[in-house]
């Protein structure tokens, strides 16, 4: 299928959009300054511009961008206080700094030509598990073994018990796996449903089926657009009420 | 393996060498299959760069933007609980001066009723002095009057009995008699007692 369009002039590399290359030079190590760095580094200068800049007036009456920094702020310390309850409001800035990383990479990767670093599992991984790890030490350090109550569900009858033990143990593990390729697998599917769509936008010079195909395929780039918009603000929310969850798991593992 | 993947880019090429990795064949195979998320090449530049970023974003957000933002919420807080009191406190002092204003109505209002009637007294004690005043006055001229009258009286009687007298006196000289003073005074004095 692929030579098939070639063949028609159309082109088809949804994936080249998540490749990451050093913008100077070739050599790629570890420090090498890559698109990644790029955008990320946006990402820090976004942040600084709203949450510094935007709120250095301390108005009373907020103005456009305080509004947004305090909205912000509000909406995850409400839901760290909603879900963890009292005691995990010391963890606050933690989860608003995942929330806040994760919501700017999102959006600022629907920028056109942008670069999108949660769209990729090295990243989201490094998080997920950073917050596995967090919330483990955290479970055993401040219930020690009662900790493991967690798998003991006691309101289960006695023989059940053990083979829900070895469920909730395992589903246990696979949280940083799945919490970690929800948000990637998510933004690495729509904006390559986005590039699908794009490619097929150009098919108007080749061909007469063109007049049919290139209107839709705008269209339906606006509506995936959209809905990405959409994706990329609940992904970042998803991510951040997880992280409570599990939080809330190993501050209170007795439910 | 290499030439089958000649069609991948020389960037993966090249950093497949430089880096030299024991992973790189398999994230090779798995970029040239298409998915960039799978090159376990960059994972490490992918992850040193997403630790300094987080490590950054936590400085900022931690030591600057949170604090700012929780101050700046407190303050709000603050003013509209401190102007809510202020007004509650505004209310009450202006529902005590109206009290205090009807209150003061209310007084001047017996006040008045107070000084209409000690004038009224006074007044009616004033009329009261005045009319036992006018009424002595009026006796004491009515006795005076009387007296006059009395006198009066007995002038007209002396003198009618005079006039009698010289009257009768005349009368009998006329007729051709001659009257004795002493007869004549007695006849009148006489007639006169009816």
């Amino acid at each position: 299928m692929a030579a098939e369009t070639e063949a028609q002039g159309l082109t088809f590399h949804p994936m080249d959009q998540f490749k990451v290359g050093p913008l100077f030079g070739d050599a790629l190590s570890a420090f090498s300054i890559t698109n990644v760095t790029l955008w990320m580094a946006v990402a820090v200068l976004c942040v600084i511009v709203l949450f510094v800049l935007g709120t250095a007036k301390r108005s009373v009456v907020p103005g456009r961008m305080q509004s947004i920094a305090e909205l912000a702020y509000g909406f995850v310390y409400k839901m760290v206080e909603d879900v963890t309850g009292h005691d995990g409001v010391k963890y606050f800035p933690y989860i608003f700094t995942l929330f806040i990383f994760i919501a700017f990479s999102n959006f600022l990767g629907l920028l056109p030509g942008a670069f999108t670093t949660t769209s990729h599992v090295a990243v989201t991984a490094v998080m997920a598990v950073m917050v596995f790890l967090f919330v483990t030490i955290l479970g055993f350090a401040k219930n020690g073994l009662h900790f493991l109550g967690l798998f003991w569900v006691s309101s289960a009858p006695l023989a059940l018990r053990p083979i829900l033990a070895v469920i909730e143990l395992i589903s246990y593990f696979v949280r940083p796996v799945s919490h970690s390729i929800r948000l990637a697998g998510n933004m690495m599917a729509g904006h390559a449903v986005i590039k699908v769509f794009a490619a097929f936008a150009p098919l108007v010079l080749f061909s007469a089926v063109g007049y049919a195909v290139t209107p839709l395929s705008i269209l339906a780039i606006v509506a995936m657009y959209a809905l990405e918009i959409l994706v990329a603000f609940i992904q970042a929310y998803v991510f951040t009420i997880l992280t409570c969850v599990y939080l809330r798991d190993a501050l209170h593992p007795g439910h | 393996m290499a030439n089958t993947t000649t069609t991948a880019t020389d960037v993966a090429e090249g950093t497949a060498e430089a880096v030299g990795h024991a992973a790189d064949a398999a994230g090779h195979a798995a970029e040239s299959a298409g998915m960039p998320q799978l090159d376990f090449s960059t994972f490490p530049n992918q992850i040193f760069w997403l630790l300094v970023t987080l490590v950054v974003l936590y400085f900022i957000l931690a030591k600057i933007a949170l604090p700012r933002l929780a101050g700046i919420l407190a303050d709000r807080q603050g003013r509209i609980t401190s102007d809510l009191e202020m007004a509650a406190r505004l209310k009450d002092q202006a529902q005590e001066a109206e009290k205090a204003y009807q209150q003061a109505l209310v007084d001047a209002r017996t006040e008045a009723g107070k000084i209409v009637a000690a004038a009224r007294a006074e007044i009616q004690a004033d009329l009261d002095k005045a009319t036992a005043k006018a009424d002595a006055e009026i006796a004491a001229r009515a006795a005076e009057s009387a007296k006059r009258i009395d006198e009066i009286r007995a002038g007209a009687v002396a003198s009618v009995s005079d006039v009698a007298k010289d009257t009768a006196e005349a009368i009998v000289a006329a007729l051709g008699g001659k009257a004795d003073a002493k007869s004549v005074a007695a006849a009148v004095a006489a007639r006169m007692k009816g």
